[in-house]
């Protein structure tokens, strides 16, 4: 279980994080709403330790995320970034492979090469893909290529960062059907931050919207449409009239 | 401007610019400690070594050819002016051995190496690989800097020495071909005018601003601004940091070696 209590984060005067409480259950699939600007990123990276938070408390399996063995903390998460944020110089296998092939989880080259290629396979890349680098990509295979590197270590959490932000409607439906089928099939816990709401019905067994720095919504993905809360409404329907401020 | 408010702009500059040379520090001490403490990553290493040596051959040979034999017109040609051409040999040789071979070749790299190594980690910055790395368990500073640093502080050196015997080698040709030396004579006067000391310095130099090439683009790439200007700026900011302290460095060095 991933909990955060009253977490705090501001950038200069800018204070994105104002007192964040949310729990997200082991091996259910949580995704995060909310306009540009309301502060998903920054929650989901400071459960990493990409990102301090000024105050609050973070726990991953009741651990103290601030605390304790960072490299066994890190082990146990994948992500998926919204740019794919592959390495350039590495081929696609070993960028799938990156994990297995250094630190605590090294294996073998030629080891490290077939996990890399079953991975590719499970997220529809074929194997001559392997020997390709990332620039010789299309975006959505490059999104894949980055679905494949974040389970390749079979994570027991996989967080997802705006996972269909620039892809054709049908690639979207596609990663959105391969992280549902793959968070299921690994009993794995997942964050996902997104707006795309297409995404949000395909992936989510629970939905938190973020406003004022704050969850202002939470609950089963199933009773978001009747929610009640008129911010939730304006955003899931996308009207520009409504509680949330839109500019003109 | 009131005397009191320029006398404001003063201080703030001033507690900028130490703000600025304790946080550069602080980033080089512990870039420094994760050369020696595991995981290593040889492969970096390797890639390093051959980025910042071998592919910085041509442009240190051909900097420091034609620095040599324009070194040798301007001795002789200011030599001729009281009958001391004869030195020619010995100030090319103590000139590119002592000064422009490490500060030519620092320069040089300042502008091939800490260029690349800051654009490539800038670009890695923005677009999200480092938080990327640290996901992967992987800390940047001893996968990016570490590999980067100690590479640099092997192969300048290296290409030091290389560009000192190239930039001599020019000095001789010139000499030689055009201004009527005798070879064997040239090369003899040469070897004998050296000292140890002047190696030594030469090669100390080349391991001190290797370093500060490096950091420098590992500090400027690391604190990258967002987006293409960003990346741009910091690209700007460490070749220019890196030169002026190369050449900072060099005059401490200097100074260290031949006048105490």
């Amino acid at each position: 279980m991933i909990r955060m209590e009253n977490v705090h984060k501001a950038f200069g005067d800018n204070h994105v994080l104002r007192g964040v409480n949310l729990e997200i259950p082991t091996g259910t699939s949580m995704v995060i709403i909310g306009g540009s600007g309301t502060g998903k990123s920054v929650a989901l990276k400071c459960i990493l330790g990409l990102i301090n938070p000024d105050s609050g408390k973070i726990y991953v399996d009741g651990q103290d995320a601030a605390t304790g063995d960072r490299d066994a903390f890190l082990a146990k998460f994948g992500m998926l970034f919204q740019g794919g944020a592959l390495f350039d110089s590495l081929t696609v296998w070993q960028n799938v492979a990156f994990r297995l092939l250094r630190g605590s989880l090294k294996r073998p080259v030629d080891e490290a090469r077939a996990i890399a290629i079953e991975k590719l396979r499970r997220v529809g890349l074929k194997p001559d893909v392997a020997d390709r680098y990332p620039a010789e990509l299309s975006g959505g295979m490059q999104k894949r290529v980055g679905l494949a590197r974040a389970i390749a270590a079979e994570p027991e959490i996989i967080f997802f960062d705006e996972p269909t932000t620039g892809l054709d409607p049908i690639m979207a439906g596609v990663i959105n059907e391969l992280i549902r089928e793959i968070v299921t099939e690994m009993g794995a816990t997942a964050m996902t931050i997104t707006h795309d709401m297409s995404s949000v019905r395909a992936i989510a067994d629970n939905v938190a919207m973020l406003h004022g720095g704050k969850i202002r919504w939470t609950g089963p993905v199933s009773r978001m449409d009747d929610s009640g809360d008129p911010y939730l409404d304006q955003f899931i329907h996308g009207r520009a009239e409504g509680p949330i401020e839109s500019v003109r | 401007m009131s005397p009191i408010a320029w006398l404001a702009g003063l201080g703030r500059s001033v507690l900028t610019l130490l703000a600025v040379f304790g946080r550069v520090t602080l980033f080089a001490l512990d870039a420094l400690s994760h050369i020696f403490r595991p995981p290593f990553y040889p492969r970096e290493f390797a890639a390093a070594l051959l980025h910042i040596g071998w592919l910085s051959l041509p442009v240190v040979g051909l900097t420091t050819i034609f620095t040599g034999g324009a070194l040798a017109l301007q001795i002789y040609a200011g030599g001729a002016r009281f009958n001391a051409e004869a030195v020619v040999p010995q100030i090319v040789a103590i000139g590119m051995v002592r000064e422009l071979g490490p500060v030519m070749v620092g320069l040089m790299i300042a502008a091939r190496v800490t260029s690349s190594i800051a654009a490539e980690i800038a670009t890695m910055k923005v677009t999200e690989q480092i938080d990327a790395l640290v996901t992967l368990s992987t800390h940047p500073m001893k996968y990016l800097t570490a590999p980067r640093i100690l590479a640099a502080l092997i192969t300048v050196p290296a290409l030091v020495a290389v560009g000192d015997i190239i930039g001599i080698a020019g000095g001789y040709a010139v000499a030689t071909q055009n201004l009527g030396f005798n070879p064997a004579a040239y090369l003899k006067n040469t070897a004998d005018f050296l000292e140890p000391l002047d190696i030594v310095s030469s090669l100390v130099k080349g391991a001190a601003f290797g370093m500060i090439a490096a950091i420098m683009g590992c500090y400027f790439g690391m604190h990258s601004g967002r987006g293409a200007q960003g990346v741009g700026r910091a690209t700007k900011s460490s070749v220019e940091a890196a030169a002026v302290l190369i050449l900072a460095a060099n005059f401490v060095l200097t100074g260290v070696f031949f006048s105490l």
